[in-house]
């Protein structure tokens, strides 16, 4: 059993489990940071950003100048945004059998592996994963393609270039093999190779392998993995929430007993306290507003968008805030809104008895009825019209390089009035930011990651006792932020296995048995013998028949009759066929009551017993035999007499035991 | 002989309170806890006293299924939880779930506001029965306790409606409660995988039917609306506030936006206005159309059908009106049908089944002179009859049962005659058993259930890889020991089960003098013993080892020269206990002597 690590990214894993015979990738993370490297794609022409200065080496070369832009200090590529793509050397992908997603922000890569890979297998993911992992999707292609940008960079991948480059650039891993945005083709291609699984569903893979999601409790639909067989059982734990918020609550009874558990998707900010980050985004946003100024929430379309909603649903009226208009702009927007109202069957048990009433599960309904939030699918239109200031706006990317939040950044930047809340962890504000420097606005870093923390985590490992834990590196030391805090990595014993990006582990563990199903007819001819007190032993002879991974013992076929018949019988005829195995035997003689039943029930009378160095040797003197019996063996030594040989073999038969 | 056994309590060769008691490995399981439409006395709930007379039904039942949210299937769930006592898990889906308790309690009121019922239960009944209930997804599978299991398959009908399996180690049973194998305006059709279980029980509702297409009805029945509007008349449909409403809504909702009409369609009861908000709600359990445009378009807000009022029965002018309930046994339907009865110009269209003894199976049946509380009323408003009940026809019904390949089937939720056709039908054209039990009566299958143990990986593999070599043409046989500990059954080989358990072997090995006349010198001998057997023994490894002994399999043979008589050659055969039979027929093949040397 091996696991392929094809992503470095701890939060965004791409994992290959190669398991009895099936090869399955768990998860397919798209790590996006690498845009944090590219200038921002504005809506509208902005001056400022088309105005940077190109980038010049220190000896003056400036040969870089075109894709190379300098804001305040920073260097960035003046080019499409691009993706850092999960590993596709380290095995080939086209033998993947199958994918399993775990939570809709885990997925963002499928289409580079299912069209462009060779791939042929089944993804397998819930109903509001792939909804949402879709609109995910479609706001991200949406977003890089309404901005065409005529400039393609790649002079600066160049190995011997990007070592000249200031930092991050210089120290940007694997640039060769980042790639553009996929088109919204391709994301339709990838989704319809998905098939839609349920909570504790068993999904039998090629009959040898047995795999089960498990509400995870993180988001809508997001889902642990059991990957089982009926003797091996590993545990795939991603993306993990135990705060009650609006997803159904972790499963983690279930996870029990695994031999392995892979854990990744711990939260990316250990040291916040989520309850304590909405208090702070609530506060902010009322501070911000009372004075006149705007709040900008660079936010992803769905997932915590709606806790905040719902948070300030219950906050603006004591705040006395309920004129300030919300907005919610995204392509995916109302799809969102939308979909998040029917998948009650996915959601906590609060808002699942609401839906019994019937009522929406989410206050936002109310928020839209009664027009305190609106929601568009761009700046361009409706909204132009309806837009009042001061107001708060929930916008995306969070990474601030592209979308409708780039048009907010460059509009409100200028005024300290305004305020930008950061709740996405994803991506480092401060990085997020620098393109925009000098910036007069209020930052405020409020990020809410419910994922689990190193507490939770040391708890359910605790609860669930696997193994082996698997795990990124980056959990297996504290922070390189805060190397003092031991508090802030896995601790575990045996010790958690390792992983970087490309790297192949061996799991720790060996198979020894396989399911096998006996028939009745054939269960029913067996006879069990007790050999020590609540073990029986029971010899099988039978007949293997495997079909798709799965083994059935039928009963021998009888011995075919005699042909009785005008043919002339041939002594091959007699030859023993099918080889009937004998038991083995165990146990000793007891040579004097051995010898006895020999006088007694037999009438020897010419016995002779003589010790020997192991055991002894019997004599029947007339008949020419001998017995040697010593504690492990037994040697008849006789005249071609069948008569007599079977007589002797079966006394000492009934001094043994068979097996 | 393990077996699994089944008993209706209900709807054995009839169509109303479905309720059956199945017996599989062990565990019991009753599937639905309905009322029939057509009894008022103690017949329209299943005879409980049946499973026990005396004790708890929560010590005999491991746990109480419910199809769907139809009064037939749950309408005597809480007099069974509540009444009777029952304290186990109750499985239904979500929407089930939330819809159930809702017509329950619209069905409560009509018995006791409305007829005065006594001993009726109560609205606290069907919440605390309701708090029994644990909801289900679709086939997510759910451990009732460490052996019994269950999954729930879509089954479309209506919304929330699903298939069981029960499955217990290798035996299963498939119960499909009502289904509908083609997808309607609003729902999907119903799905199952080949599941192989031991019994399929399904309804058999439409089992002697074979429906034209569905477009030719809908364009029918709303030419018949069309027509009655147009000459001034009014259309009366009764239907189940939940399902067919549905369906023929959007039907009406379209055809009237499509030929912009204007006359008022109403819908009854503030009842239906909630139940468009449940499938608003749950869009996942609808068809693919309306799921995928949900959101530009919700197909459950409709801007041409409107509440009625009660006043408006006796408005003048065309209108359309759904009324509940649907058979026309009781409540508004039945009201606006004594109103309208008496005018030729109006018209009545029953969508669905009418169970035996309502006003709606008269009507249905030709009886145009009714007796109502004592009146006489003479039906002269035009009755149609339009299958819109989404239930399989004979197609759908033998369709599931191919795609599910039961060993056997069980029909119930159908009228016998029909049931009897079906039956052969399917033991015909399939080659399954059917069996079509009436109440109270009980099927028994018996099962041979195959036993599960653990085979050591080395053992099988070295069988494994001797199965694919090219002269294993003739079946192999496996050899090894199973270790029964407690309940952990191990097959391994025999050397490693002794070695397990401390034991030593005991070899028993024979040699046997054999006598044989030859002059000539033993290795002679040797080599004439060698190309005998070799003729005679094909089949097995004969070799003449370079010592000059001689080998089959693994039996030794040698040949020795006793000094006494120089005409006589002993050959000494010698093989373990293993090697029993092919060591006894060599030494009786011997002892005949060799054959003369070709010389």
């Amino acid at each position: 059993m091996k696991l392929y690590c094809l992503s470095g990214h701890p939060t965004l894993p791409c994992n290959v489990l190669k398991f009895k015979s099936t090869t399955i990738m768990l998860d397919c993370g798209l790590d996006m940071t690498s845009t944090l490297n590219f200038l921002p794609l504005p809506l509208v022409q902005s001056p400022r950003l088309s105005n940077l200065p190109g980038w010049s080496l220190k000896d003056g070369n400036a040969f870089l100048d075109k894709e190379l832009k300098e804001c305040s200090g920073h260097v960035f590529v003046d080019s499409v945004p691009e993706f850092c793509l999960p590993e596709t050397e380290l095995i080939d992908l086209s033998t993947v059998d199958v994918i399993l997603i775990s939570n809709y922000h885990c997925m963002m890569a499928l289409p580079y592996i299912t069209e462009h890979t060779g791939f042929t297998g089944t993804v397998y993911a819930t109903e509001p994963t792939v909804q949402i992992g879709r609109l995910l999707m479609e706001e991200l292609v949406n977003f890089i393609e309404r901005v065409p940008k005529a400039q393609s960079a790649s002079l600066w991948k160049n190995k011997d270039i990007q070592r000249l480059l200031p930092s991050p650039l210089k120290d940007a891993v694997e640039v060769s093999t980042w790639r553009r945005c996929y088109t919204m083709q391709e994301v339709n291609s990838a989704l319809s190779k998905i098939q839609l699984v349920g909570y504790s569903q068993k999904i039998e893979l090629f009959g040898a392998v047995q795999v089960t999601p498990l509400s995870s409790g993180y988001a809508l639909g997001s889902s642990n993995w059991i990957i089982q067989s009926h003797y091996e059982k590993v545990s795939y734990v991603s993306g993990s929430s135990l705060l009650t918020t609006h997803p159904q609550p972790m499963d983690q009874a279930s996870l029990k007993n695994s031999d392995v558990l892979v854990l990744t998707g711990l939260t990316q900010i250990p040291t916040a306290n989520p309850d304590g980050m909405v208090g702070e985004f609530c506060s902010n946003l009322a501070l911000t507003v009372r004075n006149g100024g705007n709040v900008l929430v660079p936010c992803y379309p769905s997932g915590v968008i709606y806790d905040l909603l719902e948070c300030l649903y219950q906050y603006i009226d004591s705040a006395g805030l309920s004129s300030v208009p919300l907005y919610f702009i995204s392509p995916v927007a109302n799809s969102s809104l939308e979909f998040s109202q029917i998948f009650a069957e996915w959601l906590c048990h609060n808002k699942q008895s609401k839906v019994y009433l019937p009522e929406p599960p989410f206050p936002h309904a109310e928020l839209i009825q009664t027009n305190k939030l609106k929601h568009y699918p761009s700046i361009h239109g409706d909204f132009s019209n309806d837009f009042r200031q001061p107001c708060v706006v929930f916008t995306g990317h969070p990474s601030l390089r592209f979308g409708d939040v780039v048009h907010f950044m460059e509009l409100w930047g200028k005024s300290s009035l305004n305020t930008v809340i950061f709740t996405e962890p994803d991506f480092s504000y401060l990085e997020a930011l620098a393109p925009y420097q000098p910036l007069a606005m209020k930052c405020i870093y409020c990020p809410i990651d419910t994922r689990l923390n190193f507490i939770q985590v040391s708890k359910l490992l605790k609860e669930v006792q696997p193994l082996h834990v698997v795990c990124p590196e980056q959990y297996t030391q504290p922070p390189p932020a805060q190397s003092h805090r031991m508090d802030l990595m896995i601790d575990c014993q045996p010790p958690a296995m390792s992983y970087r990006r490309a790297e192949v582990l061996a799991l720790p563990f060996k198979r020894r048995y396989e399911k096998i199903e006996i028939m009745p007819e054939l269960a029913d001819s067996l006879v069990p013998m007790e050999i020590k007190p609540g073990i029986s032993l029971a010899t099988v002879s039978a007949v293997l028949h495997t079909k798709d991974n799965k083994h059935l013992l039928q009963p021998p076929p009888r011995p075919a009759q005699p042909t009785s018949g005008k043919k002339r019988k041939r002594v091959s005829d007699d030859v023993p066929d099918c080889k009937v195995l004998k038991p083995l035997l165990s146990g000793s003689i007891p040579v004097e009551q051995f010898v006895q039943t020999l006088e007694k029930q037999h009438g020897f009378s010419d016995i002779k017993v003589e010790d020997t160095a192991k055991g002894h040797i019997v004599l029947l003197q007339e008949a020419e035999t001998l017995i040697q019996i010593e504690e492990d063996s037994t040697h008849i030594i006789c005249d071609n007499d069948e008569m007599l040989r079977v007589r002797l073999r079966d006394l000492v038969l009934k001094f043994l035991q068979k097996f | 002989m393990p077996e699994i056994r089944v008993t209706p309590l209900g709807a054995g060769q009839d169509v109303g309170r479905s309720c059956i008691l199945v017996s599989i490995a062990g565990k019991n399981v009753m599937l639905d806890c309905g009322m029939h439409m057509g009894f008022n006395d103690d017949r329209r709930f299943p005879d409980f006293s049946y499973i026990t007379q005396n004790g708890r039904l929560t010590d005999f039942l491991d746990c109480v299924i419910i199809s769907h949210f139809h009064l037939d299937h749950c309408g005597a769930l809480p007099y069974f939880s509540e009444m009777v006592g029952y304290d186990g898990p109750i499985y239904m889906t979500h929407p089930t779930q939330a819809i159930c308790p809702i017509l329950l309690e619209d069905y409560r009121k009509i018995a006791v506001d409305k007829k005065g019922e006594a001993n009726f239960f109560t609205s606290q009944m069907i919440k605390d029965c309701m708090k029994k209930v644990v909801a289900v997804h679709l086939h997510q599978t759910v451990q009732v306790d460490d052996e019994l299991e269950i999954k729930a398959y879509y089954a479309g009908h209506v919304l929330g409606a699903a298939m069981f399996q029960i499955k217990v180690g290798s035996e299963s049973v498939v119960y499909t409660g009502d289904y509908n194998m083609t997808p309607d305006r609003h729902l999907g059709a119903a799905w199952i995988d080949k599941c192989r279980p031991n019994l399929l029980i399904t309804e058999s509702t439409y089992a002697t039917t074979i429906r034209d297409s569905k477009r030719c009805r809908e364009r029918d029945f709303l030419k018949k609306v069309h027509e009655t509007v147009e000459r001034g008349g009014k259309v009366l449909i009764p239907v189940f506030a939940l399902g067919r409403a549905q369906e023929l809504c959007i039907l009406l909702e379209t055809f009237w936006e499509r030929m912009n009409l204007k006359v008022p369609i109403y819908f009854s009861t503030g009842l239906t206005e909630k139940a468009n908000h449940y499938y608003k709600l749950f869009i996942p359990w609808t068809n693919q159309k309306i799921r995928k445009t949900f959101v530009q378009r919700n197909m459950f807000e409709f801007k041409h059908i409107k509440a009625f009022d009660r006043a408006f029965a006796d408005n003048p002018g065309p209108m359309v009106v759904f009324a509940t309930p649907g058979m026309l046994h009781a409540g508004q339907s039945l009201q606006i049908f004594r109103k309208w009865a008496g005018n030729e110009k109006n018209m009545v269209i029953m969508p669905g089944y009418c169970v035996q003894g309502t006003v709606g199976h008269k009507i249905l049946s030709g009886q145009r002179k009714l007796e109502m509380e004592g009146r006489q009323l003479e039906v002269k408003m035009q009755v149609e009859y339009m299958s819109f009940s989404a239930h399989a026809d004979a197609k759908g019904i033998m369709q599931l049962v191919g795609q599910a390949e039961p060993e056997s089937v069980l029909l119930v939720h159908g009228e016998a005659k029909k049931m009897e056709f079906l039956k052969q039908k399917i033991e015909q054209e399939l080659r399954v058993n059917c069996y079509m039990p009436a109440n109270g009566e009980t099927v028994t299958l018996p099962t041979s259930p195959s036993i599960p143990v653990g085979i050591s990986l080395g053992l099988l593999k070295r069988e494994m890889a001797q199965g694919l070599l090219p002269e294993a043409k003739k079946p192999r046989l496996l050899h090894g020991t199973l270790i029964m500990k407690d309940s952990n059954f191990r097959l391994v080989s025999s050397e490693q089960a002794l070695k397990e358990l401390g034991l030593a072997e005991h070899q028993l090995r024979f040699t046997c003098r054999v006598h044989l006349h030859d002059t000539r010198k033993e290795q002679e001998t040797a080599l004439r013993v060698y190309s005998h057997l070799k003729s005679v023994l094909k089949d097995h490894c004969v070799q003449h080892l370079p010592d000059g002994s001689v080998t089959v399999e693994s039996v030794l043979l040698q040949a020795a020269a006793p000094s006494e008589d120089p005409g006589t050659k002993v050959l000494l055969v010698s093989w373990t206990y293993q090697d029993e039979e092919l060591g006894s027929f060599l030494t009786s093949l011997l002892k005949k002597g060799l054959p003369q040397a070709p010389s």
